[in-house]
């Protein structure tokens, strides 16, 4: 589990975009693509490199005020990020 | 941008995806002479080009229709001078652009221009670590030192350094040393890629294929190396598929996700589509989204109506769509049939008879057809 106050970055050379053919956010990196799901897509699109993992849920937490275990879900998305190596905490 | 709705088609009562992977190979030129390419034998018969308007053309149409992976390759594609224009065109349609590249041909300022002109990322490929096996099998003497020098010129313009050695009897008892070298060089990702036996590989297979023992061997190497550095390089392994017992699920299924466009314009499911006896929709001819959803050659093994037994009533078929459908044809000469790699197809005797012929010869030299022009020439005259 990341700390709160981590700040998430993509790795380099890891690339976040939306592809309107697949309906979804995709991470492209050498040779390769993920499909990320909606809730995943989200939270990706939040890393910039700059925000806290804390600021990050809270900023999700205010666009989706309905959605139950944001911070859950977003800790849990962080922890498989970095196990497949797709971000690194600074 | 269409929707997604309006990028799949019905064909025979399944819906077809887009293309996701485009493969353009820009040239079959190339200055070295693998005898392992996987290019067909008749390039010497191919040398009709697509020119960069056409190039243009194929990477806008692709990308409409949902490419986002891009590979250019060859051949050597360093042989086109306007690579760096395609590339420019890439990056601003929102490609994630790979180049797989000898590293003959490139330079520093060259690397530096493809970084400038967008290029994500560069892979490097060696034959050996060992020069002289590696000089023996490209061909050339100068290509290794230039392959050392441009894989360190492309860390040192920020790019992650991922170098592929292609794997086969000469070499796969090196694994040790490759994995020396690259680290020498700091990659971060290598590919150890056995031969995959099509094109020019298949012609010399006798000469290629490793024992069981070395493919073992370098197994063992390379999982060492895994568990004595858990952080260090990522390793890719790949089996030849002929030590397996079952059939690698060729392109994820085709005209699944893959689309390869070949140097004059032919667009294959597989860059070694070409093997089999089919023809081939043309970019010249036809728009990228027909060619994708409508074309013959297309749809012909998409879905699993096409298959016969064993594979037909086979619960493994999801897994691997039947293997490949190009080595089916070469050995069983029959596309339909289930690649002969798989234990369940009647067929697998021939692929045990070309690992026992293998490990019998494993000591002895075998002589190897150098992929180029003039030996593509003599083939084609011999038919
Ligand atoms: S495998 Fe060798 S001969 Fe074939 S295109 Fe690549 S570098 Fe050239
Ligand atoms: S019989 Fe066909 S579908 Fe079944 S595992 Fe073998 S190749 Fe795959």
């Amino acid at each position: 589990m990341p700390e709160m106050n981590a700040v998430p970055a993509l790795r380099a050379h890891y690339r976040l975009q939306w592809e309107p053919a697949q309906d979804c956010h995709v991470l492209l990196y050498p040779e390769g693509m993920i499909k990320l799901n909606g809730s995943a897509g989200e939270i990706m699109s939040c890393v910039d490199g700059e925000r806290s993992v804390e600021q990050i849920i809270s900023a999700l937490q205010t666009r989706f005020p309905d959605a139950p275990g944001v911070a859950e879900d977003t800790l849990e998305f962080f922890t498989v990020a970095h196990d497949k190596r797709w971000l690194e905490f600074g | 941008m269409t929707s997604a709705g309006l990028n799949s088609a019905e064909t025979g009562g399944s819906l077809v995806s887009p293309p996701l992977w485009l493969l353009a190979e820009l040239t079959y030129r190339c200055p070295l002479q693998c005898p392992y390419c996987s290019n067909p034998l008749q390039i010497a018969d191919l040398k009709d080009e697509l020119s960069k308007d056409d190039w243009l053309s194929v990477l806008r149409q692709a990308r409409e229709l949902g490419a986002a992976q891009l590979g250019f390759s060859g051949g050597e594609p360093l042989v086109r001078g306007d690579l760096e224009e395609l590339v420019v065109e890439a990056r601003g349609l929102g490609y994630y652009s790979n180049l797989i590249t000898s590293g003959v041909g490139l330079s520093e300022k060259r690397v530096a221009a493809l970084r400038d002109a967008g290029l994500d990322h560069i892979q490097v490929s060696f034959q050996s670590s060992d020069s002289e096996v590696n000089e023996l099998l490209s061909g050339s003497r100068k290509a290794f030192e230039q392959k050392l020098r441009m894989a360190e010129a492309v860390k040192a313009h920020g790019y992650p350094m991922v170098l592929n050695f292609v794997l086969h009897r000469h070499n796969i008892d090196q694994v040790e040393e490759i994995l020396q070298l690259s680290e020498r060089l700091k990659a971060d990702y290598v590919e150890l890629a056995n031969v995959q036996y099509h094109g020019w590989a298949l012609e010399n297979r006798e000469a290629l294929i490793p024992s069981r023992e070395q493919l073992e061997r370098a197994e063992v190497v390379t999982n060492a190396y895994r568990q004595r550095h858990p952080e260090g390089m990522t390793l890719y392994f790949v089996v030849p598929d002929y030590y397996e017992e079952r059939p690698k699920p060729c392109m994820n299924g085709w005209g699944n996700m893959f689309l390869t466009i070949a140097p004059d314009g032919a667009a294959l499911p597989c860059h070694s589509a070409r093997d089999l006896p089919m023809n081939f929709p043309n970019v010249r001819e036809h728009s990228l989204k027909d060619i994708w959803y409508e074309s013959e050659p297309f749809n012909v093994f998409r879905g699993d109506d096409w298959m016969k037994e064993p594979c037909r009533s086979c619960p493994e078929k999801d897994k691997d769509h039947g293997g490949c459908r190009c080595q089916a044809y070469l050995l069983t000469g029959d596309a339909r049939n289930a690649d002969p790699v798989c234990t369940l197809s009647p067929d697998r005797g021939l692929i045990d008879d070309a690992l026992a012929t293998a490990n019998h010869h494993a000591r002895q030299p075998v002589p190897m057809l150098f992929r180029n022009m003039a030996n593509s020439d003599q083939l084609i005259a011999s038919g």
